[in-house]
């Protein structure tokens, strides 16, 4: 007996087991940041004195930083719609521009980083610092996890569209349904973070 | 349909993926590596988890014994082992109050997740619930062999912690900071690490059996035709899946404050030894708690709802008669996995927290309290008008019903803020929590062992040894237990190195302690048996068929014994009526199988 | 396989979407960086902020992500995480009001 539904979807569900899965993990990860965004609550209400973002950090870096993950996003969902349409040229490039936009969003933050820390305003400096960093280092774990998938599915896992077009198109739009999570996480992250 | 060839039956880097398949299995050779280590076979990583599971349980179980002697005997140098342990935990065998917090913190750590949570879930949730709803594997098999190897990998990193310098995480298994933060040694931090192991690998658990239950369920089988076991998998998955991400932002924090400087949970103007820390401070030491205890309270509940599915399974089975209340027990079951993500402050009564949220969790806990009495009082009215069968398994199911009800009731005071006041961190709480994981959860693990160690090997294990570890532990588990009721009532704090000798308030019931520590080591003798057995029957035992306790479920109904190495069944099963159709009315057998039609 | 979107027609019109929402979120993004430019009170501030930003995370989840067409079972995963969300969101804060004050050392509580 194979396992069904690797690339079928159970009639009474609807569902593949991949997209579910990868649903049920996005619900745990919705947990986890809404643990550190708890934190980021608790502490700042109960701080005597606590900075606005925009006193701290680089507000246009970030704005720049949030436009390159949306459009991420964009060129994430068009590489599943290229593959939709049988156009695996274009998938290819699509998936290219979103690991390219992740490296940027990446070396953003790196300069962000290594400003602050040679200003001595790392995570031990003070709370408001040390969950700036917590919450976008794992924001950052994240991005490169994402990268990490998506350049698999770009190289060597891409070999799949030869045999299996449908059970590939499926991963990718899995592997996109991971990468708009933390576009979104993002959404949220920028605004608590640097605008208020 | 084109039904591609699945992750499950690839061996690692022999032959390229993807390739279309066709209906029949796969019979390529495997490896000793691919087939017995990194397996990704449901059945063999059950029998992993179990393996590694009990392991734990029995060195986390040697780690009690030896505080045990401490609280006997405070003081005195312990015989043989004391030796063993080294200068720098117990010079002349003197245990060290460093060490005996070592202890007990690991003890703790251990056995809720490094023993129980995987037995229970990992052990008999893996090879169980596949085979119970006709599945051929799990949905992700790959995944499941991770989710193995990433605990494993989480274990010995809390085994190896005891061996740094300056030992393991001494802070209790609750890690409360500041304590925790500023305690000198490495133990903690690697405890930390350990933790986002295991969290890690409980997560990918979850998503598999949820996505497995809902998906692989064989045609026919409705989720109201489910037998309990699997619906108490089913809640459990999603008390892991949702609780346990805080716990890993958590011990994150933790983390970042024990080697980053940070201070999540560090307030400002810390004084230690007369001395201000150097920190940034700021923190909140009760911002650990709450998401510690987002987690914990539903680990609880994690660590009781697969027994209650274990200990379901058996009585159906040896009553022949059905279950009471199968829906209610549903819908039941459902209500208490809700309920636990809301009442974990009612570990949190005395910190401070105003009156009104106090209130607000305490109602909670009260009302979660209802559906735990509705499962009790069901299994107990199972047990009514039953043909029952005494042998080993439904003796520890018959046992864990009134031990799961002393550990509830007393439950009741800690949940109530005012007789909390007087309770909290004493012996009393000890005691709960112990009577809910030791004879309630345990027992119903032994209990499952016993039940499903025949259709794992193919044989049974030996009735006489199974009475003999049955009673020797029933009696000696209370005597651990009960006693500590008794002390707590009287005051006698917790986690304290040397068993309370110091208060005069504890002194008349000091006594219990030296009982309690002979009851204990009692039980670790009474355990003999059943690991001689355990070990015994799997070469000796006497063989049997495919179903011999006779049961309806499709793991025993649809199955050999043990089951297909391949796919578990030779063709897929259908579903045609509920799991427990026992004593039939009109029927000359007294089950019928839910595969069979009529 | 998704049911709303079988021809290559339909993936067309979706693309158009995509394009739209991309747009929507461009705007959505100026204006909440313009917004914090103006200096609100804390209220205001937060408030306005966290409404943007769910209308933007919004058209992420519904359109990019599909949950607009996405099944039954999906929906209510996610509904009962959004209420295990809102606790976690606000009851640690809600057990820090009416408290005994000076209880937590070395912050305001």
């Amino acid at each position: 007996m194979e396992i069904p539904y690797t690339v079928d979807v159970r009639p009474d569900t609807g569902l593949s087991n991949g997209k579910f899965g990868v649903w049920l993990f996005l619900a745990s990860e919705v947990m986890l940041f809404a643990a550190l965004f708890s934190s980021y609550i608790l502490l700042r209400v109960g701080s005597v004195e606590w900075p606005h973002g925009y006193e701290e950090l680089s507000v246009p870096m970030a704005f720049f930083n949030t436009v390159v993950l949306i459009t991420s996003s964009v060129t994430m969902v068009m590489a599943w719609a290229s593959l939709k349409m049988n156009d695996f040229g274009k998938f290819r490039l699509y998936l290219g521009l979103t690991i390219l936009l992740s490296f940027v969003f990446l070396i953003v933050k790196y300069f962000e980083y290594s400003h602050h820390l040679h200003a001595g305003e790392g995570p031990w400096h003070n709370t408001y610092y040390a969950i700036y960093f917590t919450i976008t280092g794992l924001h950052g774990l994240h991005i490169i996890g994402g990268i990490v998938v998506n350049a698999y599915l770009w190289g060597p896992g891409a070999k799949m569209w030869q045999t299996a077009k449908e059970r590939f198109t499926n991963r990718i739009e899995i592997a996109g349904l991971y990468w708009h999570f933390v576009d979104l996480v993002w959404i949220f992250l920028f605004p608590v973070l640097y605008l208020l | 349909m084109d039904n591609v060839t699945t992750a499950g039956h690839a061996p690692a880097g022999s032959h390229a993926h993807g390739h279309t398949s066709h209906a029949h299995v796969d019979h390529h050779e495997q490896s000793f590596v691919t087939k017995w280590i990194f397996s990704q076979d449901h059945k063999v990583i059950g029998i992993q988890y179990t393996l590694t599971a009990l392991l734990f349980l029995l060195f986390g179980f040697g780690l009690m014994a030896l505080m045990r002697y401490q609280l006997a005997f405070p003081m005195q140098p312990i015989p043989v082992i004391g030796s063993l342990l080294g200068a720098a935990n117990a010079p002349g065998g003197i245990m060290l109050p460093e060490f005996y917090n070592q202890l007990g913190a690991m003890h703790g750590t251990i056995m809720v997740f490094l023993g129980v949570v995987p037995l229970a879930v990992g052990g008999f949730g893996n090879y169980v619930m596949p085979l119970m709803i006709g599945a051929p594997d799990m949905a992700f098999p790959k995944l499941n062999m991770a989710s193995y190897w990433v605990y494993f990998v989480g274990g010995c990193i809390m085994l190896a912690s005891f061996f740094m310098p300056g030992g393991a995480a001494q802070s209790g298994w609750t890690s409360y900071p500041p304590l925790s933060v500023i305690t000198a040694t490495n133990g903690q931090t690697w405890w930390l690490l350990g933790m986002i192991c295991l969290i890690t690998s409980s997560l990918l658990g979850s998503v598999n059996f949820i996505v497995t239950i809902v998906q692989l369920r064989a045609k026919g089988l409705g989720f109201f035709r489910l037998p309990f076991f699997v619906w108490a998998q089913f809640v459990t998955s999603f008390l892991l899946l949702l609780a346990f991400p805080p716990l890993e932002a958590a011990g994150v924090l933790q983390l970042m404050d024990k080697v980053a400087g940070t201070s999540f949970f560090l307030p400002s103007g810390l004084v230690v030894g007369n001395r201000p820390l150097d920190i940034s401070g700021g923190g909140n030491p009760l911002l650990w708690q709450h998401l510690f205890w987002f987690l914990a309270h539903p680990e609880v509940y994690v660590l009781i709802l697969p027994a209650m599915g274990i200990v379901s399974e058996i009585i159906a089975n040896n009553t022949r008669k059905p279950l009471w209340g199968y829906r209610v027990l549903v819908y039941a079951i459902i209500f208490l996995g809700f309920m636990s993500f809301i009442v974990w402050a009612h570990h949190m009564f005395m910190t401070g927290m105003g009156t009104t949220m106090n209130s607000f969790f305490q109602t909670t806990t009260m009302i979660i309290s209802i559906p735990s009495v509705i499962i009790l009082s069901a299994l107990f009215l199972s047990l009514y008008g039953g043909s029952i069968r005494y042998n080993t398994p439904m003796l520890f199911a018959l046992a864990f019903l009134p031990m799961f009800g002393i550990g509830g009731l007393t439950g009741l005071p800690l949940g109530l803020a005012p007789s909390d006041i007087h309770l909290h961190d004493t012996y009393y709480v000890i005691g709960h929590f112990h009577y809910v994981v030791a004879p309630g959860t345990i027992f119903a693990l032994l209990a499952g062992i016993y039940y499903w160690f025949p259709k794992v090997t193919g044989r049974q294990m030996n009735e006489m040894l199974g009475k003999l570890h049955f009673i020797g532990s029933f009696i000696c588990i209370n005597g651990i237990f009960f006693p500590m009721f008794i002390q707590g009532l009287h005051g006698v704090n917790r986690r304290l190195y040397d068993g309370g000798v110091q208060y005069a308030h504890a002194q008349p019931v000091l006594h219990w302690n030296q009982f309690m520590s002979y009851a204990a080591w009692g039980l670790m003798l009474f355990q003999l048996p059943f690991i001689f057995n355990f070990f015994w029957s799997i070469w000796k035992g006497k063989p049997v068929g495919s179903n011999p306790w006779k049961a309806t479920t499709l793991d025993w109904a649809a199955t050999t014994s043990p089951p297909l190495a391949h796919g578990n069944f030779e063709t897929a099963p259908e579903v045609f009526h509920g799991p427990y159709e026992y004593s039939v009315p009109g029927r000359a057998q007294d089950y019928l199988p839910q595969n069979q039609r009529d | 396989m998704d049911a709303h979107a079988h021809s290559v027609d339909d993936i067309k019109k979706s693309v158009k979407t995509y394009m739209m929402v991309f747009g929507a979120l461009m705007v959505l993004t100026i204006i909440t960086v313009g917004v914090s430019y103006v200096h609100l009170p804390v209220v205001a501030a937060v408030t306005v902020a966290l409404i943007v930003a769910t209308i933007k995370g919004s058209l992420v989840a519904m359109f990019f992500m599909h949950l607009l067409h996405e099944r039954k079972v999906i929906y209510w995963v996610l509904m009962l995480t959004v209420v295990f969300f809102i606790f976690m969101m606000f009851v640690p804060l809600l057990t820090n009001s009416n408290k005994i004050p000076g209880t937590t050392p070395g912050t305001m509580w």
